[in-house]
């Protein structure tokens, strides 16, 4: 919370500094997306980002089907994701349910993996229908669990209804929850929230509320991390930054499934927010079928012709 | 007077007809050296493109049931019999054949697809088996489907020799990745046009025009194409491909016949189960 942009808490400031906001230039948005996803990226700067973008990935699974076998074989891999290659560095994070969280922790302390924090979707994930003291004990026992990264939705029903302050006042509670040692990412959950201007006035709810990260989606619900969703929210983080001298991250999850889309996403993150953002700690991607085909991608730089999906696991 | 509307050939990627990555054309032309087309120059990156998408249709079509992909091949037939005179017309200027033998080409092509068709149903219970083993087990050979498979079309009778190459290839439930003869590419093109209308899923056949040599070591050392028919190369390329295709062990194999079960037994893929008798 930044004492210099809000006068107080109240739900009459919080609107009137949104008032402040611009409005997004759709058309404008879309143009400008379009036009930096035509960069061609050579063949040194491939290898670079296609390390970086495995060193980004927050390795996910948020099934209903999820078992403990399969929590551990992803962390395994989270560690290791190509184990005949050890130059191949570690994923950014796994992101699991919350009553996963010990079996991931304890797998990655196990297997090598205590540098991997254990993301945690709480708050009722995905829909936010709970009531507060659920979302609250929800995320006191993912916390305890070991996470050392939670993932709250905010309620879009009441975004959309035009509580902003109660939305404000969630994400500020459970950021209370956090402390300053757990990481809280804050899912806007785009696809809900119809235009772009609403993006930008949940990405500024989210920031003035003390999310460490704003997070386009929860992979539930399509479209997820469409590219002019993703610059609406740079470009948020980077004009924040430019206020108040925090640095916020952003993590685009859903949808982004191959080497050239998460590609095209560091080239956005560098043109929009700035080169400090190209880092785990300020941007990821909530993925699990796209470390594979970064996996792919990076065998073929490797070996000179192209490979083949047999040789990475079936997750 | 009117000037003629001309064909654009183009290459056939998951079902729809882009130009080559490459933007490159070359120059294509009949018998007395008339200019004919302007094929497209395919890329390593469309040969990737197809190999994608032969590979996503995979799973659908190898699941298909073997009865609705005889009903495909079938109407593959179909649409090619309204389009003969294309065809013809086709092979007489690209092969310099008399109308009447051309006619006779076409038609055995299309024959080719109903025999192939007739097959779809019957291969696995030709080819598969329930063996005797020494133990309290059964134990049955089924034969599965390979993956993606590229071919190599020979040269003349062009038509013919296209259909003979992917319809077996197909009618197991492989997906495929046709690479047109260089010198005669028109009817692999004409033959897109008939697949792209005719209920064979996208991306199941890929067709590929440009220079054979070049797909060769590309295709050779691409680790997600399961086997090649390499009937259209020369001994020196098959060579070559061998080399290339023995880091992931590609079934590599030419054919002689138009009409034959191996050129579906032998890209296909046998899997053995034994079961327990008596638990």
């Amino acid at each position: 919370m930044n004492s210099t942009l809000l006068p107080n808490y109240s739900e009459a400031s919080l609107r009137n500094f949104l008032k402040t906001l611009p409005p997004v230039d759709q058309v404008g948005a879309s143009a400008r997306v379009e036009m930096l996803a035509t960069r061609s990226i050579k063949t040194s700067s491939k290898n670079w980002a296609i390390d970086l973008a495995i060193r980004m990935v927050d390795l996910t699974t948020l099934e209903g089907a999820d078992t403990p076998g399969k929590v551990k074989a992803l962390c395994a891999k989270a560690v290791y994701p190509d184990p005949t290659d050890l130059t191949v560095p570690s994923v950014g994070a796994i992101c699991v349910y919350n009553d996963m969280v010990k079996i991931a922790r304890d797998a990655l302390d196990s297997g090598g993996g205590k540098h991997i924090p254990v993301a945690a979707v709480t708050t009722a994930f995905p829909s936010g229908r709970a009531s507060m003291e659920v979302k609250i004990q929800d995320t006191k026992d993912a916390i305890a669990n070991g996470a050392g990264e939670i993932d709250m939705v905010i309620d879009r029903g009441a975004f959309l209804a035009g509580n902003l302050g109660l939305v404000f006042d969630e994400i500020k509670t459970i950021k209370e929850v956090c402390g300053s040692d757990v990481h809280l990412k804050v899912i806007l959950e785009t696809g809900e929230l119809v235009t772009l201007d609403n993006v930008r006035k949940a990405s500024y709810l989210a920031m003035l509320a003390g999310a460490d990260f704003i997070k386009t989606s929860t992979g539930k619900v399509a479209p997820a991390a469409t590219a002019p969703v993703v610059y609406v929210m740079l470009e948020a983080v980077r004009d924040f930054y430019k206020m108040t001298g925090t640095r916020i991250g952003v993590k685009p999850a859903g949808g982004i499934r191959n080497t050239k889309d998460a590609i095209k996403q560091l080239v956005l993150v560098n043109e929009i927010a700035g080169p400090e953002w190209l880092d785990p700690s300020l941007f990821r991607i909530g993925a699990s079928a796209l470390l594979n085909d970064l996996l792919i991608q990076r065998m073929k730089m490797r070996d000179g012709y192209y490979a083949s999906p047999n040789y990475v696991t079936l997750d | 007077m009117r000037i003629d509307v001309m064909k654009t050939y183009k290459l056939f990627i998951n079902g729809s007809f882009p130009r080559s990555e490459s933007g490159r054309v070359y120059e294509l032309k009949d018998a007395k050296g008339k200019f004919l087309a302007n094929p497209c120059f395919g890329s390593r990156k469309d040969l990737r493109e197809s190999v994608v998408a032969a590979r996503a249709a995979h799973h659908g079509w190898s699941s298909a049931t073997a009865f609705n992909r005889g009903q495909i091949l079938y109407r593959v037939a179909e649409i090619m019999q309204g389009r003969s005179e294309q065809f013809i017309a086709e092979i007489v200027a690209q092969e310099g054949a008399t109308p009447a033998s051309a006619k006779a080409q076409v038609q055995s092509a299309i024959d080719t697809w109903v025999w192939y068709a007739g097959w779809c149903d019957k291969i696995d219970s030709i080819s598969g088996s329930t063996n005797p083993v020494s133990g309290p087990f059964y134990n049955f050979s089924i034969p599965e489907s390979l993956g993606v498979v590229a071919i190599f079309a020979d040269g003349k009778p062009s038509l013919l020799n296209l259909v003979a190459a992917v319809a077996p290839v197909i009618a197991t439930g492989n997906t495929a990745i046709l690479i047109a003869n260089e010198k005669n590419p028109l009817c692999a093109i004409t033959l897109a046009e008939c697949l792209a209308t005719s209920d064979v899923p996208a991306g199941v056949i890929n067709i590929l025009t440009g220079k054979a040599d070049q797909f060769v070591s590309w295709a050779g050392s691409h680790m997600d194409i399961d086997g090649i028919d390499a009937t259209g190369l020369s001994n020196k390329e098959v060579i070559e491909l061998k080399e290339l295709g023995s880091e992931n062990l590609k079934r590599i194999y030419s054919f002689n016949e138009a009409l034959s079960t191996k050129r579906m037994t032998n890209f296909m893929e046998i899997k053995t189960i034994w079961h327990t008798v008596g638990i």
